[in-house]
Parts: structure tokens; C-alpha cells; sequence
């Protein structure tokens, strides 16, 4: 009967429930569509940064992160290695062996980052193949390396050139050698770009002493989404020998910004909601106000005014669930759509990304959450501003407010 | 003495008083009422207006708590029944008939009268049965389907009636019932009301100003300044012609 009542209700006043949904309608449309792409860039974003470099999600010896020096490297064992195998969400397990030298033509010096690699898994998580701008990617068992373009260029070296690598191997011993550079590499990012010195993993354990033992373990996983997940999941089943650390801890400068980013839509969408709930709170004052002979009436022939309140609520829900589904309705179609073909970043933007070598594209996002989120907060909105009416309710006089 | 009063009417007041002290004069709108209701009564509240014909329906229907004095119904104290038993109150024992907008605008004639009865938790089948038989006593069989406002003042006014029957109270009050009324029509809902009051022994307390409304009224109740000025029994068969 509530619902029956309820109902018809809404429908009386047929213009202003309608534009009080359609009010809601716009807002879930703006909000939804907003959410979406704001999501998918920044998932795009995300996904792009973390596989710069270090990728989702990296297994150490305890303690490395702290104290990144080639003592705190491990040696591996098949256990490990099985066991992050094994599990589902991991698709590639590559082996790194990470450390600072200095880097030197005949004219210059610079430090560097010089980095072991698998060279054929590599690229699973870094696509380091694709970044190769000149000569040739690595193999296996090439005594050769690959040099950032940045600091090819400040050497002035090229393909062909000799490379020499000063440092400090494991437990301080002495690493020195010359490499011919087999290839220069291009990376989007000016810090990558100025210091990074590519080797096969061998190479890299004999010039720093340090055979079999890696610095990093990087993990390779389908959707950095689950990066955290996985990280929980892991460290239970995995030694606390090791250390487990997702892209969160790895790249907090890239966290911190994607949280002001959500933050910034976040308060642009407050605002949209605040404006909602003025839209709703206006109709529920006036219906609250317009029907008070009637709640009195109703108090007076018998009906509890907690069924009143039910009733009222009822009313509010339905009008909001109308516009949220209506506008989630339409927002599908619209969000899919964009996220099918998406829309080309125009203007300086444009350059900025593609510096960085991001497609300049804007992705919309089709996660779930995205589309019930808006449909819930309405209903909440709904809910918070049916305290008004409540409260006129509870204090509802049949005998006063019949009188006017 | 007094508790035998109570249980033998169907109202009984005693030193019943509301004032309002609002301006700067206190407003006695009902003073110092003694009254007594029996069953089966048909009884009009007249008086000139602002006299307190409302205030004292009201407070005889637990709509409003006396300043002093008491009301007693079949017995029961309404002063001490809680805010919501109070309602529970009025819903299975009091009718209450309002001078205009009685009804709720969305739900059809038929579905007012359901109303009550669902508030009463009564059955499905309890309820279409009184409904068809308030229907037809109230002369509206055709119109149960049709909205408020699809209906005439009479009509409006007849729903009110048969839903303040359908919870089978111990009385119906009606402050003004035919004051949007003209007199024709007026006459015709409180033959209906008459009848009701004699075929099913329905109580009846109403307020008016219509000369033909207080010409049908076996007791006639006259309020001045909010006291009883006059209180006259009248002869039964005089009514019913
Ligand atoms: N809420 C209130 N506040 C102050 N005074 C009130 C209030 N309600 C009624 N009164 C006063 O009480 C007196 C009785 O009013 P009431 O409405 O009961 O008279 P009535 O006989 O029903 O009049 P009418 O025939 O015009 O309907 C009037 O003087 C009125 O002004
Ligand atoms: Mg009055």
C-alpha cells in the first residue's frame, strides 16, 4: 500500500517530478561520464608509468629498498621463482640485477643506472625491445650493451662505441670493464633517458663479482589494478626473507599525483552533487510544505507517522532511483561508446603526452563501479534529504496543520 | 457514580477547558464543558463561529489535549495513552469526517475506503465486502473507481463517510461536513448519515451552521463563548420526515 501510495504520488505533480528526475538524470549522465574518463586516463596513466620501469610489483632480499647496494642482492632459488610462477595472476617473473657506476667515453663521465636484463623477458613488463632507436636489441649471451640516447649523447657515443663501467661489485670488489654499445634507446621520460645502461644479466653478475644473484625480482601481472591485491596475497605465501613491494611504494611521487587527480574530480563532483541535492531538497520543501493538510489528515484518521515518514521516503527514493537509472541508462550507451573510440587529446596536451609516450588519447573507463557509484550516492543524497520531511513529520500536529 | 458514566457512553467529559494563550487576551475556546454521549446518538454542535464547535470536536477525538479536565471514551482515559497509541486510538475507534480535502488525491474512492482497513490489518476479503457494502449505503456503487477530483463536493463527502465507517468506530465526528455544500446536497448526506445512524446504530456528532442540518439533529448542542448554552433533546420522529 506504501508503495502504491508512494507512487501515485509522485506522479501528481507529473512536471515537477520530472524535472526533478530529469535534474538527477543530467547530473548521473555528467557524473558517470566524468568518473569514466577521469578512471580510464588515469588507469592508461598508471599502466604507462608502471611499466617504464619497474613494473607492478617487485620481489627483494629484505632490506634492499632501504640500502640499494649490490650486498643486499640475492641468490635465487627455484622456490621462489615456483611459487610466484604458480600463481594465476602472474604471467612473468624477470630477474634484474640493478646497480649505480659511473659511465665513461674517452672525453666524459657521468653516473649511471646500469641495469642486468633477461633480454627475452624483459620487455614482458618494459617493452624494452620497442625502445631500442638505433642498432639492435639484446640477446642472452651478447657481451655488448644498450645505452639510454641521453647519455649516448652527453658521452658522445654511438653505435659501435665503446662504453666503459666503473663501480663497485658485491662486497666491494672492484668492477671495471668496456662494453661495445649495441644499440641507443629512447625512453619517453628525461630520467630514464639520461641514465640508463642496458646488460645481458650474465655480463652484469660477472662485472660486479656477483654470479646467479639478482637485486629484483619484477613481476609481470594482467591489470595493475590488482597490483595490491597481489601484494597482500603474496606476502602471505612468500618468506619474509623477501620483501614485497607493489608500484605504490616503488613510485610514491606517481601515487601521490593519481590521488590529486582523483581528488580534484572528486570535489568537481561534490559540487555536482551538492547542486542535486538542492534540486531534490527544493521539491521535497514544497511538497513537504504543499501536503501538510494531508499528513494531517492522514495523522488524524489513524496512520502512524512512522508509516507517514516510510511513505515519504519512499516517494524520494523513487523519484531519485528514476533519475539515477535513467541517467545511468543513457551514460552506458555514451561511456561504451567513448571507450570503443575514444577522443584524441588535442592542443598542447598532445605534445606533453606524446613527450612522454603516451598515445594522446582520452580513455574512458567501463569499470562497474563507475556506473553503480553515481546511482548510490543519489540514493544517499535522497536519504539524507528525507530527514527534512521526517522531521517535519515527527513533529507533525494534525489539529495545526490542518488548520491552514 | 463517575465510573459508571464512563462505561455506559459512548463520551463523557468532565470540566473539559482549552485555552490558548497565545494573544494578548488567553482565549477560552472551550470552558468548563460537561458532556455526556450515548450510543446511537445524532447530535449537532451549533454555535456562532469562534465559538468552539472545532476545539471541542477535536479534543473528543483525541486530535487535541485539553488544558484541563477530561475525556473519557467507552470508558477510556485519552490522557493516558501515549503519542502513538493515541493514533492506534482514533484509527479503531473514532471516524472522523473533515469540513473539505478529506481524502487522499491519488488513491480512487474505493481505495480510500480500503485505507482505514488497511491501517487495520484487516483481510482482503473483510475489506472488499465492507467496501461494496459502504459503496452502496453510501449511494456511490458507481464512483468507487474514480480519483477525488473526478468526484462532486457531495460525493467527496459521502467517501469521507463511508471511511469513517469502514473501521467500524464507536463514533463518527464531523466538524462542518456540509460547509462546501449547497443545501440540497447538504440535506441528502445527512439523510444518508441519518440513516446510517438508524439502520446501523452509527454515533454521530457534527458540527454546523446549516438550519437544515440542525433541523435533522436529535440533540442539538448549542456552544457560546466555548461553554454549553443550550443542550435540547428533540422528539425521534420529527427527524426522519
Ligand atoms: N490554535 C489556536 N490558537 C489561538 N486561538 C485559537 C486557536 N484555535 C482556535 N482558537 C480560538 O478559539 C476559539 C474557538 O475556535 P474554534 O475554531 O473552535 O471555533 P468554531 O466554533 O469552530 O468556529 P467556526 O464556526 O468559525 O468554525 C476562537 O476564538 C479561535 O480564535
Ligand atoms: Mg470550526
Amino acid at each position: 500500500m506504501l508503495l502504491k501510495l508512494a507512487w501515485r504520488n509522485i506522479w501528481k505533480n507529473r512536471k515537477r517530478t520530472l524535472i526533478t528526475a530529469a535534474s538527477i538524470v543530467f547530473a548521473v549522465l555528467l557524473a558517470t561520464v566524468m568518473s569514466s574518463v577521469t578512471e580510464g586516463v588515469l588507469y592508461k596513466l598508471q599502466d604507462n608509468v608502471v611499466s617504464f620501469y619497474s613494473g607492478a610489483i617487485q620481489v627483494h632480499k629484505n632490506g634492499y629498498w632501504d640500502d640499494q647496494s649490490l650486498d643486499n642482492s640475492m641468490l635465487i632459488n627455484d622456490t621462489l621463482i615456483n611459487q610466484l610462477n604458480d600463481h594465476e595472476s602472474i604471467h612473468g617473473v624477470i630477474k634484474r640485477l640493478e646497480s649505480f657506476a659511473l659511465s665513461a667515453s674517452e672525453e666524459h663521465t657521468r653516473g649511471c643506472m646500469v641495469v642486468g636484463i633477461e633480454p627475452e623477458a624483459e620487455p614482458i613488463v618494459t617493452k624494452l625491445d620497442n625502445k631500442v632507436s638505433e642498432g639492435e636489441y639484446l640477446t642472452a649471451d651478447d657481451k655488448q650493451v644498450l645505452v639510454a640516447e641521453g647519455l649516448a649523447e652527453y658521452l658522445g657515443l654511438g653505435v659501435g662505441d665503446t662504453l666503459v663501467i666503473i663501480g663497485q661489485g658485491y662486497h666491494g670488489i672492484n668492477a671495471a670493464d668496456k662494453y661495445p654499445i649495441k644499440g641507443l634507446l629512447h625512453f619517453a621520460s628525461p630520467d630514464l633517458n639520461k641514465r640508463m645502461v642496458y646488460l645481458p644479466i650474465k655480463l652484469a653478475q660477472q662485472l660486479y663479482g656477483a654470479p646467479d644473484r639478482v637485486t629484483a625480482l619484477v613481476l609481470a601481472i594482467d591489470d595493475v589494478n590488482e597490483a595490491d591485491k597481489l601484494e597482500t596475497e603474496l606476502s602471505k605465501i612468500i618468506s619474509d626473507k623477501y620483501e614485497i613491494m607493489g608500484w605504490k611504494e616503488l613510485m610514491p611521487e606517481l601515487n601521490q599525483m593519481l590521488q590529486n587527480e582523483r581528488g580534484e574530480n572528486v570535489v568537481f563532483l561534490m559540487v555536482l552533487y551538492i547542486l542535486i541535492a538542492f534540486g531534490i531538497f527544493g521539491t521535497v520543501l514544497m511538497m513537504t510544505l504543499e501536503r501538510q493538510y494531508e499528513f494531517g489528515v492522514l495523522v488524524a484518521i489513524g496512520m502512524r507517522r512512522f508509516k507517514l515518514s516510510i511513505q515519504i521516503i519512499l516517494e524520494n527514493i523513487f523519484i531519485s532511483l528514476l533519475g539515477a537509472a535513467i541517467g545511468t541508462l543513457i551514460s552506458i550507451p555514451v561511456v561504451v561508446y567513448f571507450h570503443l573510440y575514444p577522443i584524441e587529446v588535442g592542443g598542447s596536451l598532445q605534445k606533453i603526452y606524446e613527450e612522454w609516450g603516451f598515445e594522446p588519447i582520452y580513455y574512458f573507463s567501463v569499470e562497474p563501479f563507475i556506473f553503480y557509484k553515481q546511482t548510490l550516492i543519489v540514493l544517499i543524497i535522497a536519504l539524507v534529504i528525507s530527514v527534512y520531511p521526517l522531521l517535519k513529520i515527527l513533529e507533525l500536529d494534525p489539529v495545526t496543520a490542518m488548520r491552514t | 457514580m463517575k465510573d459508571d458514566n464512563h462505561k455506559n457512553c459512548v463520551i463523557h467529559t468532565e470540566e473539559l477547558s482549552k485555552i490558548y494563550d497565545e494573544g494578548a487576551v488567553p482565549v477560552k475556546a472551550v470552558n468548563n464543558v460537561h458532556l455526556h454521549i450515548e450510543k446511537g446518538e445524532f447530535t449537532a454542535l451549533v454555535g456562532p463561529s469562534g465559538s468552539g464547535k472545532t476545539t471541542l470536536l477535536n479534543l473528543l477525538g483525541g486530535l487535541d489535549t485539553p488544558t484541563s479536565g477530561k475525556v473519557w471514551i467507552h470508558g477510556k482515559d485519552l490522557s493516558t495513552l501515549s503519542k502513538n497509541k493515541l493514533i492506534d486510538f482514533r484509527l479503531h475507534n473514532i471516524g472522523f469526517v473533515f469540513q473539505a480535502y478529506n481524502l487522499i488525491p491519488v488513491l480512487t474512492a474505493r481505495e480510500n475506503i480500503e485505507f482505514v482497513m488497511l491501517l487495520q490489518k484487516e483481510s482482503k476479503k473483510e475489506r472488499k465486502d465492507r467496501i461494496e457494502q459502504l459503496l452502496k449505503e453510501t449511494g456511490l456503487e458507481d464512483q468507487g473507481d474514480k480519483k477525488p477530483s473526478e468526484l462532486s463536493g457531495g460525493q467527496q463527502q459521502r467517501v469521507a463517510v463511508a471511511r469513517a465507517l469502514a473501521s467500524k468506530p464507536q463514533f463518527v465526528l464531523a466538524d462542518e461536513p456540509t460547509a462546501n455544500l449547497d443545501s440540497k446536497t447538504a440535506g441528502n448526506l445527512l439523510d444518508m448519515m441519518a440513516k446510517l445512524n438508524k439502520d446501523e446504530g452509527m454515533t454521530f456528532i457534527f458540527s454546523t451552521h446549516d438550519q437544515r442540518v440542525i433541523d435533522r439533529a436529535r440533540r442539538v448542542i448549542t456552544l457560546v463563548d466555548g461553554a454549553i448554552s443550550n443542550d435540547e433533546v428533540r422528539d425521534t420522529n420529527k427527524v426522519t420526515t
